[in-house]
């Protein structure tokens, strides 16, 4: 099979919300038989700084975003046998429970949607130019970047 | 040459993004992050976190050995916090 075709890509940078099952609905068409989705959401908590969040704003870098996204889906289109793929990434200020972001896969067979989904959202957390800050009434804190999403990445050896 | 900076970095510099003109002997990345630091004391405490920093030249991961001129676009962020 040609794993280098082309297939149907959405990728959005918005301030608004995303409807979870209409862009689920979007990624269903005649060939596909599994769609894979995540959906990223603000936690109320930063475990890591024993910290109450009460909002997070986020910036990116418009344009590099874009392209990065774009290079990260086409990675994962080009390694499995996919049908479909959408990337929404939300920025602006958003408040705990709030969705940031949607990867949405879909393939013939389950186990493409699964890894590729996976790896789109590995691959976003390190490579994709968003910064987030976590505010409350005592300070504002620009996220640090975890050690972890650096070996996530690194497992699918690209 | 546009320099765009994101995140603390641009909290700590003051803007987020400038005009300048590249001085005939800056020829790569790690040349415009000694002739910033070199400027004030606000890019000096930046950069001298630059194993922290990443850097693209026009909208592309790059490193500090790239070779850079008056057309280009660069950005200098922390490691990226999305998702």
């Amino acid at each position: 099979m040609d794993q280098k075709k082309k297939i149907p890509v959405k990728i959005k940078i918005q301030i608004n919300d995303f409807d979870v099952s209409k862009e689920t609905k979007i990624l269903q068409e005649n060939q596909t038989g599994a769609i894979v989705s995540f959906v990223g959401v603000v936690r109320g908590f930063d475990e890591k700084i024993n910290s109450v969040i009460e909002s997070m704003t986020l910036e990116h870098y418009p344009g590099m975003t874009e392209l990065e996204i774009k290079k990260i889906v086409k990675q994962s289109y080009e390694r499995w046998d996919i049908t479909g793929a959408t990337v929404i990434h939300r920025i602006g200020k958003l408040l705990p429970t709030d969705q940031i972001v949607f990867v949405g896969v879909s393939s013939r067979h389950r186990q493409n949607a699964f890894d590729s989904c996976n790896f789109i959202m590995d691959w976003l957390k390190t490579k994709a130019p968003f910064w987030k800050v976590e505010e409350n009434e005592h300070q504002k804190k620009w996220v640090d970047y975890n050690l972890s999403d650096d070996e996530a990445a690194k497992k699918w050896s690209i | 040459m546009i320099i765009k900076y994101f995140s603390w970095i641009k909290e700590h510099i003051g803007k987020s993004e400038e005009l300048i003109e590249l001085p005939d002997d800056v020829k790569t990345i790690s040349e415009l992050i000694n002739y910033l630091s070199n400027l004030n004391d606000d890019y000096k405490k930046v950069f001298v976190k630059k194993d922290l920093i990443k850097i693209a030249v026009n909208k592309t991961y790059c490193s500090v050995e790239t070779k850079i001129s008056n057309n280009d676009e660069i950005a200098f962020f922390p490691p990226v916090t999305g998702g």
